[in-house]
């Protein structure tokens, strides 16, 4: 049975240290290679879920088993889906579930892997969502750069579609869901929700004014009620049919259950996906799982959240804390959609976050003033900075700008642009001052 | 002309929206695909097949950084130096390609038109940097020695006339 060793000591997350050898729930081309093949996903449980619930479940049944199981998003937000579901009206005469597959955030590589080698469970999770809202359509938004894989994932989408589950009449229930790939063409910011239904519908790909939200009339897809869903969130689904919420919730801890996917990268040994319960701590996932820090390094700052949230010091007390939407923010970050990137203690940390900054100036849409404006000081900071010309008033600044945009735009882009910088301040503050002479130089270099 | 070239492709793209404003971006890969790059000509013609202005047209042209408004080279190498990748020496393969390739630091396109070099922002391949897509696929767990070879193969690829890149 899939993921039975994670049921083994449910009541202890930690497992007492020892995670036992694991059967994967989502990354099932782990233990089976060729599941991306529709006959092979279907010889093994493939699509039992979906024609579960088309067939004997109502669509509300469907949101009450998921919300139930306390899924909750893993693109970052972490918000509860059977709850995003149950806000879809009823009575709407269109509605949509768009996937978001535009994985645009560094240090993550989840959806790409779920899609290419375990694409049937993304399909067959999306239909299920599409079935719980009685959706008209269901759209997959992968980024341009997902160019091969959206082409083999249109394959996967017809297999499906030919054996009746997916498209007109779907099982003979008499409900119609087309599912369409939707291709981006290189933009982080069509990964936020309402910039992603904009560019799918041929409108520049910029967040939109709150509210309406997605779910509302007004806010969605075409303006239709749209639950905009991620990759990873949706391949939980087909397992929660199937196995019922409680076997979900003895995953993981009770607010945080489930397992999840965390991609290590930056100076790691092991650099990859790794599935694991949530709940572990940071110590097993990159020491036990991981395999450490490459040649024998100390581990000096950890990115739990890709380049959006904020970096943490790796002291003990860091290393030794649970992996789970409540805990990592209790430390000061975020566990986002678990993209870790570390760095060793060679990592020269202005330069990370300069890096980072030069990312989001890159990828501000421009639509907001204190953001597209924001960062490119930011960025200019920076560069003033790594030439060796900084001052102790751009230390400050680097202080000041984000004050300017944190809750002043109209997504969270603003706010990821700070993190880096913020967090980077606060807690390595004497590297910056090396930098511009406030401090004496020692060695510090990428 | 797509509309008599591509009539089959640009139905089932539009097959896939309610609305025609949706097929854009598809219509502008095909548009690149035909004609190697998007000038204001083949904006004007995407926009007339989308029932939009061209404005809006070259304002999603110019948004998303797939979509070239210029000439490239026929090998399009687009380089990820973000944090993750840069961790695992992407900038000292990026200046190390360019400098192969007799390109300035920031990259750019050969004399003989062959190459264009880029920095990108992330691609969600950071497990296997350093990396780089060329025309749109990837090639992953590279290192100088290896994109190298890379190169020399499409060289003689361009030189054996052959059209399939990448």
């Amino acid at each position: 049975m899939p993921g039975a060793w994670l049921l083994a000591d449910a009541k202890d997350p930690h497992r007492n240290g020892v995670l036992k050898t694991m059967t994967h729930i989502l990354l099932r081309n782990r233990d089976i290679a060729d599941i991306w093949q529709f006959d092979t996903y279907v010889a093994n449980g493939g699509y039992d879920a979906l024609k579960r619930a088309v067939n004997d479940l109502s669509p509300d049944e469907v949101i009450q088993i998921v919300s139930a199981a306390n899924l909750r998003g893993r693109g970052g937000a972490g918000f509860p889906t059977g709850r995003k579901w149950s806000f879809i009206p009823k009575d709407a005469p269109v509605k949509y579930v768009t996937v978001n597959a535009d994985e645009s955030e560094p240090g993550t590589f989840k959806d790409r892997e779920l899609l290419e080698k375990n694409p049937h469970q993304v399909i067959e999770g999306a239909l299920i969502a599409a079935y719980a809202i009685q959706a008209t359509a269901v759209y997959i938004y992968c980024r341009g750069e997902f160019w091969d894989l959206a082409l083999a994932l249109e394959e996967r989408i017809e297999e499906a579609r030919q054996a009746n589950l997916a498209g007109e009449d779907i099982l003979g229930s008499g409900w119609s869901c087309p599912v369409y790939v939707h291709l981006g063409a290189g933009a982080y910011i069509c990964g936020e929700e309402s910039a992603l239904l904009n560019s799918v519908q041929g409108v520049l790909g910029q967040p939109r004014v709150r509210p309406p939200f997605p779910a509302q009339v007004g806010g969605g897809l075409y303006y239709a009620p749209t639950v905009v869903n991620n990759v990873e969130t949706l391949a939980n689904a087909p397992w929660i049919i199937l196995n019922g919420a409680d076997a979900y919730k003895a995953i993981g801890t009770p607010e945080s259950p489930g397992p999840k996917i965390f991609c290590m990268s930056g100076h790691v040994e092991r650099p990859g996906n790794y599935e694991l319960p949530l709940g572990i701590t940071f110590r097993e996932l990159i020491y036990d799982q991981a395999g450490g820090i490459p040649n024998g390094k100390k581990l000096k700052g950890i990115l739990p959240s890709g380049a959006s949230g904020p970096v943490l010091r790796a002291t003990e007390e860091v290393l030794d804390a649970p992996l789970t939407y409540e805990s990592v923010a209790a430390l000061g970050s975020t566990l986002g959609s678990a993209s870790f990137i570390l760095m060793d203690e060679d990592t020269d940390m202005v330069w990370a976050a300069a890096k980072m900054t030069h990312f989001f100036r890159h990828e501000s849409c421009g639509k907001c003033t204190p953001c597209r404006e924001g960062t490119y000081w930011l960025d200019t900071i920076y560069e003033r900075i790594l030439r060796g010309e900084g001052t102790a008033r751009d230390l400050e600044l680097l202080e000041k700008v984000p004050q300017q945009i944190m809750g002043l735009v109209l997504c969270a882009l603003g706010d990821f642009a700070c993190n880096p910088v913020l967090s980077t301040v606060r807690q390595f503050r004497d590297e910056y001052e090396q930098y511009i002479g406030l401090a004496e130089p020692v060695a510090a270099e990428a | 002309m797509l509309a008599e070239k591509h009539a089959e492709r640009i139905e089932k793209i539009f097959a896939k929206y309610p609305d025609k404003r949706s097929g854009v971006m598809a219509l502008l890969y095909l548009a690149q695909e035909e004609y190697g790059w998007l000038s204001e000509e083949v904006l004007r013609e995407v926009a007339e097949l989308c029932d939009i202005d061209p404005t809006q047209v070259r304002s999603i042209a110019g948004f998303y950084t797939m979509y070239s408004e210029k000439p490239k080279g026929k090998f399009w190498l687009q380089v990820c130096t973000d944090l993750p990748c840069a961790l695992r020496g992407a900038d000292e393969f990026f200046s190390g390609l360019c400098a192969y390739l007799g390109l300035g630091e920031r990259g750019g396109t050969t004399e003989d038109g062959l190459f264009t070099v880029e920095p990108v922002m992330c691609l969600a391949a950071c497990d296997k940097a350093p990396m780089l897509q060329c025309n749109f696929h990837y090639h992953e767990n590279l290192d100088l020695e290896k994109v190298k070879m890379l190169v020399e193969q499409w060289r003689a690829e361009a030189g054996q006339g052959d059209g399939a890149v990448g």
